[in-house]
């Protein structure tokens, strides 16, 4: 894509969109969508949305989470695999992409909505082994399953802990770990604290795509799993080394591309607007804080009033409300110390 | 009338149908220059803090506009950032050209290039619908057109967040954009209506007009991201506190307004304010 003139569904031929969109439709009508019919902008819950970003790397939409998908001639590599219900959703578009063997699967953190389709992603995968290592054993033959370790060490102490074959398979300690595949470096960049305890940021060097995982969602405000590990603070610092990372082709925009964990596609002008509106609610709680005010004064106060229109919520899960009382009691916490 | 002349009658009725839709399409081609006198302080200076007048926003979007603090352009990533839509369209100088089919000589798109920050566009007339809600967005958004007459009307979807006034007034990446290039001999009228669902509560709607100049060309814009303030640490945002903002009333007492008035929203936009015993003016300090 050339962001100087434009990103490139504004100079894409009909037929490149048509056809990009008549993917997503095959995949939900199956034989009946066979002529190429208006796109249309919801997707029916076992349908999958398909974009390209660029080089290698697609963007999959899910009802429940995006998942990204790189391929190339050693076969796909999946970064997230929506939930368990959307598993066979997920390979039919995978195999739209590519019928090369899967044979890598990251996870950017462990909720159910990112790694729901772990097992059937993996045991549907391929994964090579040394000439010494039995391949008969069809319960080996399955794509590894990479994150941090934090993700299987609260996978694994959930109340009601998925199956095995769900966990990661290959986990990591350390800030990051690298793999190489497609031709391309693909980086794994664990980010301390944030929106979970381990969470990774994928970054693909070649094609200059970066999977943020729910670090960065374009639908509201983040949520912050503070019983395993996260917080605000985290949040922001990964938000600022993604921004670091990324480099706008020109003029704010293009350049490094980011999926989200949850909306649209984006560049780095995106993230910054996101960080930016983080970094002020920090501030306005923080200084009603400072001020003396009690959680139920800055709920009154409050604090978010700007942005609720566009990133809040009074009901279901996550509401701004508990997403207030989460800063709150994070920096009361900070500034006792 | 024989059949072959009921043929000939009826293939004339056809091309006049066609050659009154082609006539009824306005070239709109050409070196646009805008006239600067319009809106002096929104194009040259800028507005002042808290200057919200004439603007139909929310609450939320004054809320907002009164934590902006200008310092925010000295961020390495808003620096070199392009204007949006809203501003381009009446803000700055631009060249505008057809995209043809070269087989079937259809116009397929008109083409925009602005001199301020580069920023370009591409309004499909070709038909396209509008990408899906995951597509990226951008600064010009994804634009299609239509004519209305020799009116173009060009719709736009997929934006970037930006600003409905460049003194923090927030516009939302949910928002639509209408434009109609309206050509009069060398002088075009551009007008411009805002629909934003999540700041404004009514449409915000704004004309400008430019002149086509056929001596003149559009000269090359270049930015570079330096870093501007050395004490600040990345991640960086300017921002004052909206219930304690220290320039809160400035523009209301140099012009001697009422807050009220100042501070906008559609209620003050129109003469029923005043019949209606809003209070525009302000006692002079002095």
């Amino acid at each position: 894509m050339n962001a100087r003139t434009e990103p490139s569904w504004l100079t894409a031929s009909p037929m490149y969109l048509v056809l990009h969109w008549a993917m997503g439709l095959l995949l939900a009508l199956g034989p009946v969508a066979c002529s190429a019919q208006p796109p249309s902008e919801a997707h029916a819950p076992d349908e999958i949305g398909i974009w390209h970003v660029r080089g290698n790397v697609y963007m999959l939409v899910g009802e429940s989470a995006n998942a990204t998908v790189q391929v190339g001639d050693q076969g796909v590599l999946v970064v997230d695999t929506l939930s368990e219900g959307e598993s066979d959703s997920l390979l039919a578009a995978i195999r739209t992409l590519s019928d090369k063997p899967i044979r890598h699967v990251i996870n950017t953190h462990g909720h159910p909505d990112h790694s729901g389709g772990n097992a059937a992603v993996s045991m549907a995968g391929d994964a090579l082994f040394n000439q010494n290592y039995s391949v008969e054993d069809a319960a080996e033959n399955r794509a590894p399953i990479y994150a941090h370790e934090n993700v299987l060490i609260a996978m694994s102490a959930r109340e009601q802990p998925p199956e095995f074959e769900y966990w990661p398979t290959s986990t990591y300690f350390t800030a990051s770990k690298d793999l190489y595949f497609n031709g391309e470096a693909v980086r794994l960049l664990h980010q301390p604290d944030a929106h979970t305890g381990g969470d990774s940021v994928v970054y693909f060097r070649g094609s200059d795509v970066i999977s943020a995982g729910d670090l960065f969602i374009t639908t509201r405000y983040p949520y912050i799993d503070v019983a395993n590990g996260g917080s605000l603070e985290g949040i922001i610092n990964a938000l600022n080394r993604i921004i670091e990372i990324a480099v706008p082709e020109a003029l704010q925009e293009g350049g490094t591309l980011i999926i989200p964990g949850h909306g649209r596609l984006c560049d780095e002008s995106e993230v910054v607007e996101y960080r930016d509106m983080l970094t002020l609610i920090r501030s306005f709680i923080l200084e009603r804080i400072r001020e003396g005010m009690t959680l139920q004064e800055v709920y009154a106060a409050r604090p978010t009033f700007g942005f609720d229109v566009r990133y809040g919520t009074d009901s279901g899960f996550w509401t701004t409300q508990q997403f207030i009382e989460a800063v709150y009691n994070e920096l009361k916490a900070q500034e006792a110390k | 009338m024989s059949k072959r002349t009921k043929s000939l009658a009826g293939q004339m009725l056809v091309m006049m149908f066609f050659a009154a839709t082609v006539q009824a399409q306005m070239d709109l081609s050409g070196n646009w220059f805008v006239a600067y006198h319009e809106d002096w302080i929104e194009v040259g200076t800028g507005p002042d803090i808290a200057d919200f007048t004439g603007l139909p926003i929310t609450d939320a979007a004054r809320e907002r506009a009164l934590s902006w603090n200008p310092s925010l352009i000295n961020q390495p990533e808003r620096q070199c950032a392009q204007l949006p839509l809203d501003y381009t369209v009446f803000w700055t100088n631009f060249r505008i050209w057809k995209d043809i089919d070269p087989f079937t000589q259809e116009l397929i798109a008109y083409k925009s290039h602005r001199q301020w920050g580069e920023e370009k566009q591409t309004v499909w007339l070709d038909g396209r619908p509008h990408p899906p809600e995951y597509a990226p967005h951008a600064y010009q958004g994804f634009s299609t057109g239509e004519w209305d007459g020799d009116k173009l009307k060009i719709t736009t979807t997929h934006l970037k967040e930006a600003y409905s006034r460049r003194n923090g007034v927030p516009r939302s990446d949910r928002a639509t954009i209408i434009v109609y290039y309206i050509r009069h001999d060398d002088h075009l009228t551009v007008a411009r209506i805002v629909q934003d669902p999540d700041y404004l509560t009514e449409p915000l709607i704004h004309t400008t007009n430019y002149t086509q100049d056929l001596h003149r060309e559009i000269p090359p814009w270049k930015c570079e991201i330096v870093t501007e303030l050395a004490e600040r640490e990345p991640g960086f945002v300017p921002h004052y506190f909206p219930w304690k903002n220290p320039y809160a009333d400035e523009f209301a007492k140099k012009y001697h307004l009422s807050r009220e008035a100042a501070w906008g929203g559609a209620e003050t936009m129109y003469p029923s304010y005043i019949e209606n015993g809003g209070t525009v003016t302000n006692e002079r300090a002095d």
